[in-house]
């Protein structure tokens, strides 16, 4: 060997941390020497690490029911793989966030009005999450249950999603989002249409204040609003006429105040 | 511990393999469920003492496979869309959308070698068992599959200078 040459194979070998010592200084050294081949690895292992930043979570989120019994044979499989899903149950789930405020610069704390800055952001999470195909929630109706218990913990208070089946709106699920004060529950409904509507339940509002229904516009996401008790919720649509989304606004109303 | 309760034990990390390979989370717990119910009816040709998880895997690639040939004839790179994604990313919010996006872009076959060897982290020869093909074609779309999506992620001003990856 006249001169030492790195092959493309040992080059992602030692990206994925796969070689012996001698070989990793050897490369370690080849590197040293080529800026760009030293830049293609350290891209590499950004990939490498969002890749895992992105879906090692799933690891972590309760498996579906579905998945753990057996087709046909009528009998369940073992009861700990659906434990197993559960057990590091949330504590992935907040840490990675899609959300971004994008072109809507954070308003100064004194001139928040808690109500309104609440639609508007209640109006981008729906323009958000609504139109999406692949992940319109994080967690889907049909883990209600784990839905509840993690946005009650996340939120440190109790809460419900309502049932708008009434009205012809099946919950999809819902999501934790990020809020001006601390964690947002953000549910989703469809009616079968397809129409979809969302539902931004934000807690730690101050007791005094309760406002009557208000009503905003924002990109085209129609949202009514108001803060009652602890709460302040906000629904939003942009498929539906004001006054329909005002009975789903109604609806939600009445059953947070029986 | 038997076969099964190991298979069980795999469910979580079949969902983050297929959740990255098909993005979408429904239609990947449904290409978990159609593997587990083949690997179920399977398991009495799994032989003791060889790679459960390898074997496991190797269903789903299958079933994987079957699926996306009857849903659509072929998946090529669009090496517009590749042309498209000059800016920089951002934020590390972006750079997971665009991931997200990236990763759909890879050819399957390409796809399936980097997220076994990341996500999964197997040996290169146990990528070459599951997928059934020489580990000298591991390795070629090993290296395809980094440099397209580096391509894609940080755009060609990363790559210009470079010469083309065999």
């Amino acid at each position: 060997m006249s001169e030492p040459h790195l092959s493309e194979a040992e080059l992602q070998a030692f990206v994925d941390g796969r070689l012996d010592a001698p070989r990793r200084a050897a490369v370690e050294a080849w590197l040293a020497g080529h800026p760009e081949d030293a830049e293609r690895v350290a891209d590499y292992r950004r990939i490498a690490q969002a890749l895992r930043a992105a879906f090692d979570p799933v690891l972590d989120e309760p498996v579906p029911q579905r998945l753990t019994r057996t087709p046909g044979a009528g009998r369940a499989w073992p009861r700990y793989a659906a434990v197993a899903g559960w057990i590091a149950l949330g504590a992935a789930l907040g840490a990675v966030t899609t959300w971004q405020w994008r072109d809507t610069p954070r308003p100064s704390a004194a001139a928040v009005d808690m109500g309104s800055t609440m639609a508007r952001r209640a109006a981008l999470a729906h323009a958000t999450y609504s139109p999406e195909v692949r992940h319109p929630v994080e967690v889907g109706a049909d883990q209600e249950a784990h839905l509840v218990a993690w946005l009650s913990k996340r939120l440190g208070t109790p809460v419900q999603p309502p049932k708008l089946d009434a009205i012809g709106y099946s919950l999809m699920g819902g999501r934790l989002l990020p809020g001006d004060n601390g964690p947002v529950a953000h549910f989703m409904y469809q009616c079968t249409k397809g129409t979809r509507v969302t539902l931004y339940l934000r807690a730690g509002a101050n007791e005094s204040r309760e406002t009557a229904f208000r009503y905003a516009e924002e990109r085209n996401v129609r949202v009514f609003y108001w803060i009652d008790r602890k709460f302040g919720y906000a629904i939003s649509s942009a498929d539906i006429s004001r006054d329909d989304l005002y009975k789903v606004a109604n609806t939600v109303y009445q059953q947070f105040n029986p | 511990m038997s076969e099964a309760q190991r298979l069980v034990e795999l469910i979580p990390r079949l969902r983050r393999y297929a959740r990255a390979l098909v993005g979408d989370r429904a239609a990947a717990d449904d290409l978990v469920q159609d593997t587990l119910e083949r690997a179920w009816t399977k398991l009495h040709l799994y032989r003791r003492g060889t790679d459960l998880r390898a074997w496991l895997f190797t269903v789903m690639h299958n079933v994987h496979v079957n699926r996306i040939r009857a849903l659509r004839p072929s998946e090529a790179l669009d090496e517009d869309l590749l042309e498209q994604s000059q800016h920089a990313p951002q934020a590390d919010a972006l750079v997971m959308r665009d991931l997200d996006r990236a990763i759909a872009r890879l050819p399957e076959d390409q796809r399936a070698v980097l997220l076994l060897v990341v996500l999964e982290e197997m040996s290169y020869e146990e990528v070459a068992q599951t997928l059934d093909v020489p580990i000298g074609t591991v390795m070629s779309r090993l290296s395809r599959a980094r440099e397209k999506l580096r391509l894609m992620m940080f755009g060609p001003s990363a790559t210009a200078k470079l010469k083309v990856v065999k």
